[in-house]
């Protein structure tokens, strides 16, 4: 078979922001970038990020006295002391640098307007007055978990705004980026990686493109899961062919965050931002009751923290009775007309055309719901990813780790840009510094692997287990057994459901032909790498003895800094047919010690105080 | 129970060679909050999985899924079938290149587009971002994003007489996108720079004034008045050049 074959010096794999933002960054140097997506690259799921980008310029006078290093602090209390430091302080040193070169580059980001004006906190009035000295200057609003406003935002457009300017900034550099390409294999030799092979969704043929530097930024994995906010692309692709290669591990494959907002029934996002401008969650009494669990922030304690005391709410017989199960509701009608026009105009969209709701005059039904990996392929803080040379990861894809076991909300979609530019440069590096010998043998092989699996599944070779009944089984037992709240028995099962579901994954024969652009396929080639993330998830939350930010074990309900300060590495060795854990600590140095969040409650086992010492930076 | 919802579904393979564009039937029971998302999704995994369309956020925010649904360009994962007649039937949009059956290549005519209009600020200022930012009004902040609220689906051209006649008209989001960069300060492109890319009949001029592509955009834009003030500051671009080709030299 005639294979076609595309040479650059920088694969990018996912289109969205941070694979573009580092496509940038390399073609700026003058290397030759190619970038592929599923989907055309506006069309990224960085695109739905309604609510902002967290950056401690402190303009808004709500954000007076901010800095990089309150920035830092609120990333790594948010994390729950899982993140590595290291990496949360480049980004909190970053994030405003990358602020205002976006808004060079045309993010329309909103701006200071100075005097007067009334804000919402906790469903009651307030009032503010910013300086006449800093009008026109990039303004924030307030976030959960964030000790300043500091959420850099466009209307409740940030994502789809600074999609918009990268992806016109890759197309003024000229960078080839080519959509409906689908990576389905890395190339590599159990040493380095030299490219991918890609199915095309146009035609449905096989082609091969090498690189000498190849970075996998494809987002989240949320489909996993039943019940998720991401986008139907959020599948786990990018995760899957680098645990294929057996050498590359899924950082903190347990560390998954649950947003507190998810719209009932369709799972749909309403931002954040909605409680960060004022709104309330009410029971069904229409009674208030994050105060009650959470004095001091209320709404707006992090969202691992909301989620979880929303969950307690509602199985304490708080919740509201629907066809689609228990919720409870988002009120945001105080905050009036112009406000909820203009600047929560998607959120008041959604409602309408996914609720028939007007947020004005009704109550918008909401639950946790998945909504961000802070797993994902693990990297050093260059972004280089552990056991493969010349692969590296950036984005929700990876796990750089500056989130631990929870993000702050405005923390991803600023990381996207900040990791993306600082990952960007560091393939540049490697680019001026390497040569790389490219292997047509190695090639060939992933190709023709590639080539028998398509085979395989498309006349039934291993049996006619339908993809979509496989995929509904996995998403269930997710559901049941590794959702907000987890406990030893549940997650014994949900391993154990998920052992059977990998057999009857490698069993999946298409009803359909298969030729050409065909979805049947394109979920056949990824049911089985989703259901071996799916079990790296459920045996890393098994394991893990102890509750930490996202995490939590109703069995080990204690945050325990004394064995559990690490990270989980996951890996799928060759021929394996259970996930290897290996752990390594959280991070190399300690600039703010293990302590207190001063939200969220619950008993710290504490770490041996002569090893924390040992490693604390001033 | 629900209503059992009669869809017609067109369908074509440019991959098969044996493939005839036709129409084919498909049945399904209607459930509470049903949406064109759903339903489709519920077709291909339960009925016909060679089924091809294309959803991505189906949250009304990416605009992948636009199809001809009863005649007129639309979301899919925006409409609801609460809201639809019992029989649905569901194209997809013209002027774009069919990749198969629901599914149109957008991404390469919007990316044609960025080329075409050069849709990116341009600028000699040398900006140094660990340094203030310049600073900027909110209300042009605002004015800006309000046209940026594009997301690229393609109903406004599907839905162009002229775009329908002439493939290589503009349409509405390219000149939208012209309209965005020319508000914003940031650009330095001149008037005659604008008028070189949308001063043609492929352009600005080639407008009918149907103003169909506002009647469908799913975001409302203000085309009409886009289109309207395009047309007014090129009009006016072309007479002064006129003027100053005729003036003896």
């Amino acid at each position: 078979m005639q294979v076609q074959s595309h040479y650059s010096d920088l694969l990018v794999i996912g289109a969205g922001l941070s694979g573009e933002r580092a496509a940038a960054e390399a073609a700026a140097k003058g290397f030759s970038v190619i970038v592929l997506s599923i989907v055309p690259a506006r069309r990224s799921h960085s695109s739905a990020a309604q609510g902002g980008m967290q950056a401690s310029l402190g303009n808004s006078v709500m954000g007076e006295g901010d800095s990089p290093d309150v920035h830092f602090a609120d990333t790594v209390k948010g994390s729950d002391w899982g993140c590595d430091q290291e990496c949360a302080r480049l980004f909190a040193n970053g994030a405003p640098i990358e602020m205002r070169r976006l808004a060079a580059w045309g993010v329309p980001w909103n701006r200071v307007v100075a005097g007067r004006s009334v804000y919402f906190k906790g469903g009651e009035k307030f009032e503010k007055e910013e300086k006449k000295e800093k009008e026109g200057l990039i303004t924030a609003r307030a976030f959960g978990g964030t000790a300043k406003w500091r959420t850099c935002y466009t209307s409740d457009g940030t994502g789809h705004a600074v999609m918009c300017t990268m992806d016109n900034r890759c197309a003024e550099l000229g960078i080839t980026v080519l959509d409906r390409k689908d990576a389905v294999a890395l190339i590599h030799d159990g040493m380095a990686c030299t490219g991918a092979v890609v199915r095309c969704m146009r035609t449905g043929v096989l082609e091969e493109f090498r690189a000498k530097a190849t970075v996998i930024a494809t987002g989240g994995l949320g489909r996993l899961y039943k019940a998720t906010t991401n986008a139907v692309i959020c599948d786990g692709g990018g995760h899957i062919i680098a645990l294929d290669t057996g050498v590359a591990p899924i950082g903190n494959p347990e560390a998954i965050q649950f947003h507190p907002t998810g719209i009932v029934p369709t799972d749909i996002l309403v931002t954040e931002g909605c409680r960060g401008d004022g709104g309330t969650l009410l029971d069904v009494d229409q009674k208030r009751f994050m105060h009650i669990y959470e004095p001091e922030k209320a709404e707006l304690a992090s969202r691992d923290v909301v989620s979880r005391r929303m969950t307690e709410h509602m199985l304490a017989g708080k919740g509201v009775p629907s066809p689609y199960g228990e919720h409870l509701w988002l009120d945001i009608r105080h905050l009036g007309d112009r406000h909820i026009s203009t600047k929560l105009r998607e959120v008041d969209e959604i409602c309408r055309h996914f609720l028939g709701v007007d947020p004005r005059k009704q109550l918008i039904p909401v639950r946790p719901t998945q909504h961000y990996a802070m797993a994902g392929i693990r990297t050093n803080k260059d972004g280089a990813v552990y056991g493969l040379k010349g692969l590296f990861s950036v984005g929700e894809a990876a796990c750089w780790d500056m989130h631990g076991f929870n993000r702050l909300g405005g923390n991803s979609l600023a990381e996207t840009v900040v990791a993306g530019g600082i990952v960007g440069a560091k393939i540049v590096e490697f680019l001026q510094g390497n040569e790389v010998a490219f292997s047509t043998a190695h090639a060939r092989d992933a190709l023709r692997k590639t080539e028998e699996r398509v085979n395989s599944v498309a006349t039934c070779a291993n049996g006619r287990e339908n993809v979509y009944a496989v995929r509904e089984e996995m998403q269930q037992a997710l559901m049941d057994g590794c959702f907000v709240f987890r406990n030893e028995a549940d997650l014994q099962q949900c391993v154990a459901r998920l052992q059977k579901t990998l057999d009857r994954a490698r069993r999946v024969g298409l009803v359909s032909d298969g030729k050409g652009v065909c979805h049947e396929l394109y979920s056949a080639l990824r049911i089985e790498g989703q259901v071996k993330l799916a079990l790296m998830i459920a045996k890393g939350a098994l394991e893990r003895k102890e509750s930490r930010g996202s995490h939590n074990r109703e069995d080990y309900s204690a945050r325990d800094d004394k064995d559990w300060l690490n990270r989980t590495l996951a890996y799928w060795r060759e021929g394996a047919d259970m996930p290897e854990l290996l752990y390594e600590d959280a991070s190399p140095v300690f600039e703010l010690p293990p302590g207190e969040r001063g939200y969220g409650g619950g008993r710290i086992i504490p770490a041996d105080p002569a090893w924390v010492a040992a490693r604390t930076i001033k | 129970m629900g209503r059992n919802i009669h869809f017609e579904i067109f369908r074509y393979n440019p991959q098969d060679t044996a493939s005839i564009p036709r129409m084919q039937t498909y049945f399904l029971e209607e459930t509470i909050n049903m949406t064109l998302f759903i339903a489709l999704t519920r077709l291909r995994e339960e009925q016909d999985p060679s089924l091809v369309f294309d959803f991505c956020c189906r949250a009304g925010i990416c605009g992948s899924c636009a199809m001809v649904i009863n005649g007129r360009p639309g979301l899919a994962c925006q409409t609801q079938i609460k809201n639809m007649p019992g029989h649905i039937s569901l194209h997809p949009l013209p002027v774009f290149k069919i990749i198969g059956d629901l599914s149109v290549d957008t991404g390469v005519w919007f990316r044609e587009m960025y080329r075409k209009t050069e849709s990116w600020i341009h600028t000699r200022a040398e900006v140094d971002p660990t340094l203030e930012e310049a600073r900027m009004d909110n209300a042009v902040a605002e004015e800006i994003y309000e046209l940026e609220r594009c997301i690229e689906c393609g109903c406004c051209i599907a839905a162009c007489g002229t775009a329908n006649l002439r493939p290589d008209f503009m349409g509405a989001a390219a000149l939208n996108r012209i309209a965005r960069f020319m508000i914003d300060p940031r650009d330095e492109r001149s008037e005659r720079e604008y008028f070189d890319i949308i001063g043609t009949d492929f352009g600005i001029f080639g407008c009918m004034g149907l103003l169909a592509c506002e009647d469908v955009c799913p975001k409302q834009l203000p085309l009409q008045d886009q289109l309207g003030f395009l047309r007014r500051k090129m009009g006016f671009a072309a007479l002064r050049q006129i003027f100053k080709t005729s003036r003896p030299a």
